[in-house]
């Protein structure tokens, strides 16, 4: 289980000390599938880094699974099996799609192995195993890799920071097949993902609706979903272009 | 050879045993082992020191070993080696020296290294260098490489120098006849206080000919390199030359890629980029459980891979 108390993360911003995520407390029960979503610019992606280690809170403290992480490094949180998937996947130059399946099963995993976790995320294993993982990807390849070595880690709690962002209809449309495989999974696992996508809410145990920094709403799909249904929280694939269109008429 | 030369014959020639073919072993300023062939002959120079290589036209599939040990502290040496490689041939040159220095003194090393590659031939050098032993003394090697290819020929070039050398300043010049092809690949890594300066200078003097040469380098510590490529395009041809570093600590590096063409149908292009590792490259690898200093060691590795 995951419990936050009480969070909160400033920033400088020109000088000026800008609050992203002010005092919230949730807590995350195990073996869910929680989505968490909000406007841009709500602290999300800030709470999903400080999860992870990668930002620090100014505030609070972070309980996982009955143990004080909020000193903890990122290593430290990653051992203890919080996993972590980057809006914007990161490139290497010379680590091939192995070599980081490899570094991210934490030992040494046969060709095999590696490749069932490529076929997880939709990718021909043969294709991909032995690419660099370079600017010679697409950000969709890319993404589903960035999946793949979450799902590699065998983690007991996954976080995906917008995994939608940047990619193609196409690739959006087998991405969400992923998570819903994700989350039929018999695995014992808590998958926490920041989304706007009215598909990846609609998979989700829990909702929880961040905004300006606060939790503004959190319960189960049924009880969330139809509130935010069709608003900017709950997006469908096209739903800047249908903005667009009811901004012109 | 004692156990120290065996361990620097494995590291800059992957040597665990006498290796099949032609070969010379040369250790301490002496050659401590010799094998020609029917197809390629190797025999001592007259004058000076050194070998001649001597490759048949026609030679297929076949290798040959030509490492360099010193384990002696205070040697100096300068050698002449030179291929003569026949017209139709694919063969694999292995080179490489590996200098182990206990001592006071400086070892050097100066191999010198001329081939003369036949038409339509086909070869693949690589050159390792090595430096261990904990002495005062300086690892060094100023390796010398000429290149002469004739019509159709191709050679593939790779050189890596990855620890211990204190001082390297290579020098290589390659000059290709039409639709020959050269492809260098360097791979280096400095630390410490070590120095290391490579210049390429590769002509392209006939139609069709062809040049890629790409360094990628890693300067750690207080650790100086220089890489400094030029291609002289002097036909309708196609070069490219590329320098990729990662910076660390106190290093510092000077990447000079140059092209000169003195044709119209010249095609060349350069590229350079220095840089230290990206954060988020660090941040990434931790979140899959390595530390900061592990995520750095598997990034390097990766990039001299």
């Amino acid at each position: 289980m995951l419990e936050l108390k009480n969070i909160s993360f400033g920033a400088d911003s020109d000088g000026k000390k800008v609050e992203i995520v002010r005092d919230i407390s949730l807590t995350v029960p195990d073996n869910k599938f929680v989505v968490i979503t909000g406007p841009n610019g709500g602290g999300k992606s800030t709470l999903a880094k400080i999860i992870a280690g990668i930002e620090r809170n100014t505030a609070g403290s972070i309980i996982f699974n009955g143990e004080d992480i909020t000193e903890k490094s990122i290593t430290e949180r990653a051992r203890l099996g919080i996993g972590f998937a980057f809006q914007q996947p990161v490139r290497f130059k010379g680590l091939t799609v192995l070599d980081l399946l490899r570094i991210a099963a934490g030992r040494p995993i046969k060709m095999d192995a590696a490749c069932e976790y490529l076929s997880e995320v939709g990718l021909c294993a043969k294709d991909y195993i032995n690419r660099e993982v370079n600017a010679s990807l697409s950000g969709g390849e890319l993404k589903r890799i960035e999946i793949a070595t979450v799902l590699a880690r065998d983690v007991k709690l996954a976080l995906f920071d917008e995994p939608e962002a940047g990619i193609d209809l196409w690739s959006f449309n087998n991405l969400i097949r992923i998570f819903e495989k994700l989350r039929e999974s018999d695995k014992e696992r808590t998958i926490v993902v920041i989304s706007h996508q009215e598909r990846i809410l609609n998979i989700a145990d829990e909702i929880i609706v961040l905004a300006d920094g606060r939790v503004e709403k959190q319960g189960s799909k049924d009880e969330i979903l139809p509130e935010i249904i069709g608003t900017k929280y709950a997006a469908g694939e096209c739903y800047k272009l249908t903005e667009g269109v009811k901004g012109n008429a | 050879m004692d156990a120290v030369q065996l361990q620097l014959m494995r590291e800059v020639a992957d040597l665990h045993d006498v290796p099949e073919g032609a070969y010379n072993f040369r250790a301490n300023g002496e050659s401590v082992g010799r094998n020609s062939t029917a197809n390629i002959d190797i025999t001592s120079k007259t004058e000076g020191s050194g070998i001649d290589i001597r490759i048949k036209p026609g030679t297929k599939n076949e290798s040959v070993h030509i490492p360099v040990v010193l384990s002696e502290s205070g040697l100096k040496e300068t050698v002449y080696n030179d291929f003569y490689i026949g017209e139709d041939c694919d063969v694999l040159i292995v080179a490489g020296c590996g200098i182990d220095n206990c001592g006071k003194q400086d070892s050097e090393h100066d191999g010198i290294h001329r081939f003369y590659v036949g038409k339509n031939s086909r070869v693949r050098y690589v050159e390792k260098h090595y430096g261990s032993g904990n002495g005062d003394g300086k690892r060094i090697l100023n390796p010398v490489t000429e290149v002469y290819m004739e019509e159709g020929s191709s050679m593939e070039m790779e050189m890596v120098q990855i620890k211990g050398v204190d001082s390297t300043e290579r020098a290589t010049i390659a000059e290709l006849k039409k639709d020959a092809k050269l492809v260098v690949r360097e791979r280096l890594m400095t630390h410490g206080s070590q120095n290391a300066v490579s210049t390429y200078k590769v002509s392209l003097n006939e139609d069709g000919s062809s040049a890629d040469v790409v360094s990628r380098s890693v300067a750690r510590d207080s650790s100086y390199q220089k890489f400094d490529a030029c291609i002289i395009g002097n036909a309708a041809c196609s070069g490219h030359t590329e320098c990729d570093s990662i910076i660390m600590d106190k290093g510092r590096i000077l990447a000079l890629p140059a092209l000169e063409a003195n044709n119209v149908d010249a095609a060349l292009v350069h590229e350079a980029a220095i840089g230290k590792i990206a954060g988020e490259q660090l941040i990434k690898l931790m979140t899959l459980g390595l530390t900061e200093a592990e995520a750095e060691e598997q990034i390097i590795n990766g990039f001299l891979k």
